[in-house]
């Protein structure tokens, strides 16, 4: 059972999976709530582009992917708001263009390619310490800011006009959570890849909405599903020899239809009681 | 401490010369409205009329394109000593149904600008929140689901986000439609009950009878104020016909008054004379 853990790789890769599982899980909750679940499909995508020329220009790989990430996001607002058009069209102009500027850069120099297997597709192999630091740093500073902005992202979440005009500051909420999903698509870009994030984003969060109609419940299952799943998928990957990212997303949408029939018989159960009393 | 300043209660919510379109589209001209404290006010007006962008410009989501909206709960000499407190309950068909939140974090919602920043309320949240639910009687609601409550319920769980909030003013953009006749009558007893004891209320609305019945100011708008006045100033043929391009009839009963649109041509006895009737079930 605890054979893996001799292993530093696994210790890391665990602990690395923990917190972003439970990190993208709480960021899941706001994004599926505001009906955002393609925007952290394509910020994925966009924040690869900033991550190849990050390495082009030789920035640092979290700032650099960091901040291109977070001007994608306020671009898309800007380009939905401005040009009238809808903000899914927005996302897709926006994040592949970005995505394709890595694409580009990438077929210009070949010989670097490699490198970006594992933003991607995921490596959590390659997570060292000092990795497992970054991410926990950056996990911990948004878990403060949700913690400090709770009332008001959960308000900005039910209806971002009403929030407005009962005097929240609905603008620099949206900064906030553009800044906050930027920095957890960053985090977890070595441990999923571009190409499951969003399902990291999304499967924990409508599992946990299925299981319950409080929102607080919903944040806190969301939370556990992501980092349980996380730990769960590092162990299958291990014995099964089987990529941990996918194995991690499998997982997720494998608790996601045992709370859909938990649902649906629960559903189920509640009609034929209704119909007894009638 | 002697003070020469004095307080002076004028119009609350002020429209002057207010003009707004969108592109080149003017969706309303020319508006002068004033809202005092204490009144009750209608907005009516077929669809189109800019119902809703004169909400949005008196709750300041929008801006006049000319003229000037001004909100002003208390003035000190000559200015604005305190901005008007707004409450806003908008439609019930524009609220996500299926957000995870209970009745008591809906209406908790209302304090956010003002508390803390932590995820939990105060003990004096807690307490304003226990007063509010308990004066709309929905205080056995309060772990329920927002969606697992009747149109009338509901009404009153956004009514207490706005009431806890301590407004100066209720907007409500159309708190009948949606509902039984039984419930709209019961949310403007509520809202003739709150205004009653102080609070001022501007509403929208599509049910004239409704308006007539309850609310003593009426404001009739199509893209201008066609006319504004008590209901029996202002619910007239003309003025009705001219709000709605229409032709509408109006009864006086009994002190009460009707409103309909004449039908013309478009009763069913005369479009389907031969329509297939049902019957009428006997039993033995």
């Amino acid at each position: 059972m605890l054979e893996p853990f001799q292993y530093s790789f696994f210790v890391n890769g665990s602990i690395a999976a923990v917190v972003v599982g439970a990190l993208c899980g709480l960021i899941g909750v706001y994004v599926v709530l505001r009906g955002m679940s393609y925007i952290g499909h394509g910020l994925s995508h966009a924040i690869f582009g900033g991550a190849v020329v990050s390495y082009v220009m030789a920035w640092n790989f979290y700032l650099g992917a960091g901040l291109w990430g977070f001007l994608a996001a306020l671009l898309i607002n800007q380009t939905a708001r401005r040009a009238r058009i809808g903000a899914d069209a927005a996302i897709g102009v926006v994040t592949t263009a970005s995505f394709a500027i890595g694409i580009a850069l990438i077929s210009k120099f070949r010989k670097f390619s490699r490198n970006f297997d594992a933003a991607l597709f995921g490596n959590i192999l390659g997570v060292d310490t000092v990795d497992v630091l970054v991410i926990s740093g950056i996990a911990i500073l948004i878990m403060i800011v949700v913690f400090v902005a709770y009332k008001r992202l959960l308000f900005t979440a039910f209806d971002s006009d009403v929030a407005r005009v009962y005097g929240v500051r609905t603008e620099w909420v949206e900064v906030l959570f553009a800044l906050a999903l930027a920095a957890t698509l960053i985090a977890s870009m070595q441990i999923l890849g571009v190409t499951l994030i969003a399902a990291a984003l999304v499967v924990p969060a409508i599992t946990a909405r299925l299981l319950t109609d409080s929102f607080n419940r919903m944040v806190a299952y969301s939370m556990m599903i992501g980092a349980l799943t996380g730990l769960a998928g590092m162990y299958v990957s291990f014995y099964a020899d089987v990529a941990s990212g996918a194995t991690i997303v499998l997982i997720q949408a494998f608790c996601f239809v045992v709370a859909l029939t938990i649902g649906a018989v629960r559903r189920s159960n509640e009609r034929r009681l209704a119909h007894t009393h009638v | 401490m002697l003070c020469n300043t004095h307080h002076i209660m004028k119009a609350l919510i002020e429209l002057r010369n207010v003009t707004f379109g969108y592109g080149r589209m003017p969706v309303l001209e020319n508006i002068n409205v004033h809202l005092h404290a204490g009144q009750f006010a209608a907005l009516v007006g077929p669809s189109g009329a800019g119902k809703s962008t004169f909400l949005r410009l008196v709750l300041g989501t929008l801006q006049p394109t000319r003229g000037e909206v001004e909100q002003c709960a208390e003035v000190l000499g000559d200015h604005c000593n305190r901005d008007a407190q707004i409450g806003y309950i908008p439609q019930l068909e524009t609220v996500d149904w299926n957000f995870p939140v209970t009745v008591d974090q809906a209406v908790l919602m209302g304090l956010t600008r003002k508390s803390a920043w932590v995820p939990w309320h105060s003990a004096a949240d807690k307490v304003k929140l226990g007063q509010i639910l308990a004066r709309l009687e929905i205080d056995t609601l309060a772990k329920r689901h927002i969606r697992d409550l009747s149109g009338g319920q509901q009404q009153r769980v956004f009514l207490a986000r706005a009431l806890i909030a301590e407004p100066d003013i209720l907007v409500l953009d159309e708190p009948t439609s949606g509902v039984d006749v039984r419930t709209a009558q019961n949310v403007m007893h509520l809202l003739a009950d709150l205004n009653t004891a102080g609070m001022t209320v501007l509403l929208t609305t599509h049910d004239l009878n409704l308006a007539a019945a309850h609310v003593p100011w009426v404001i009739c708008l199509n893209r201008k104020v066609i006319a504004q006045g008590t209901p029996d100033d202002v619910f007239n043929e003309a003025t009705l016909n001219a709000t709605y391009n229409g032709d509408m009839l109006v009864l006086r009963q009994n002190g009460m008054l009707l409103i309909q649109e004449r039908m013309h041509g478009h009763s069913w006895r005369e479009t389907a004379p031969n329509a297939v009737l049902g019957h009428e079930l006997v039993s033995e």
